[in-house]
């Protein structure tokens, strides 16, 4: 495996493995029984995939309960807390249309035999996508319904739908051996999103879509502050007990 | 949890292509495409469809127990009705 595709694996990975635990949260606190299984479903989707992703890169288990804060890859929206259901909303929104704009490219690409580690990339996304489409829908389906719904689901949404705006800049950061065309890819996220809050009668946050991050982002494994709580609950039991098996 | 204030569906799989929809369970849901999702997450996610139904559980008339023997009593006492009066040739494989 070469480096580059290493990095897009792990960029890759660590997004899907570190929702997948943010979602995984809902369980027990979910609004309602049927969406806690909506969200457990796709957390599980999620989870599936990074471990084909990070497997590409090595031990699977060692790389997601081993490793420290600064060498997680992920994008710092997935990280962020999961809030009230609208953010959970929000964020799920923002990434899963990403990635299956990204993983529709990828599973699309031209076949290249030779190259194994692509050759397992552009398989992935093959089986991902189907996933992801429905993960897309499902958040598409919530916006619409809280967007459209009561003054108060209007208001949380929108707040949400801004709060989380100023990660979404990242997400269309080139990644190292991830072939597609970033600008593109970003013009049609955004065609997309604003397809779905303008039929959720949500304005277009303002704003900038990036932090001036001095030392770069989540990609360069800067984190934003809830992060390292969530890891500590993601790892201890793995730390506390190395090695241990059923 | 509440879901009080969300209806009732009842849900339909079809597990496979040329068998008749067969009645799941029920889920809560707001509307009708949200209980679709739903049913697809709940009844489905171990392979079990090709193909589903929501009905608003409101809209399903059912015959009363108050009713029962008038009702069933009356067919159990005419084994005739069953088509067990005739030998199977011999051959045939998908009776």
């Amino acid at each position: 495996m070469t480096t580059s595709l290493n990095t897009a694996a792990l960029a890759l990975g660590d997004d899907a493995l570190v929702l997948s635990h943010r979602l995984g949260e809902w369980a027990g606190h979910a609004p309602v029984l049927e969406e806690e299984v909506a969200l457990a479903n796709i957390a599980l989707d999620l989870l599936g995939q990074a471990r084909v992703l990070l497997s590409l890169v090595g031990d699977e288990d060692e790389l997601a309960f081993l490793r420290e804060e600064r060498a997680f890859r992920n994008t710092q929206l997935v990280e962020q807390p999961n809030g009230d259901f609208a953010h959970t909303i929000a964020r799920q929104l923002y990434f899963s249309t990403y990635q299956r704009l990204l993983y529709g490219r990828l599973a699309t690409a031209d076949p290249r035999p030779g190259d194994e580690g692509r050759e397992a990339l552009r398989g992935l996304a093959a089986k991902a996508v189907k996933e992801v489409a429905y993960h897309q829908d499902h958040a598409e389906q919530w916006t619409l319904r809280l967007g459209d719904g009561t003054p108060e689901s209007h208001d949380r949404m929108r707040t949400a739908c801004d709060a989380l705006w100023r990660f979404t800049g990242e997400l269309f950061q080139p990644v190292e051996g991830v072939d597609v065309d970033w600008r593109e890819l970003e013009a049609d996220w955004l065609t997309s999103v604003s397809a779905v809050l303008d039929r959720a009668t949500l304005p277009l946050p303002e704003g900038p879509r990036t932090t001036a991050w001095s030392a770069g982002a989540g990609r360069q494994g800067v984190h934003t502050e809830s992060f390292g709580r969530m890891l500590a609950e993601m790892q201890h039991l793995h730390r506390s007990h190395p090695g241990a098996s059923w | 949890m509440t879901t009080s204030d969300w209806p009732l569906w009842e849900v339909f799989v079809r597990s496979r292509r040329g068998l008749s929809h067969t009645h799941a369970g029920s889920l809560h849901a707001p509307d009708a495409e949200m209980a679709l999702r739903n049913a697809r997450d709940l009844y489905t996610r171990r392979n079990e469809g090709v193909s589903l139904w929501v009905v608003p559980a409101t809209a399903i008339t059912a015959s009363s127990p108050d009713e029962k023997d008038p009702f069933f009593e009356p067919s159990a006492d005419k084994p005739y009705r069953h088509p067990t009066f005739y030998e199977i040739p011999e051959g045939v494989q998908h009776l």
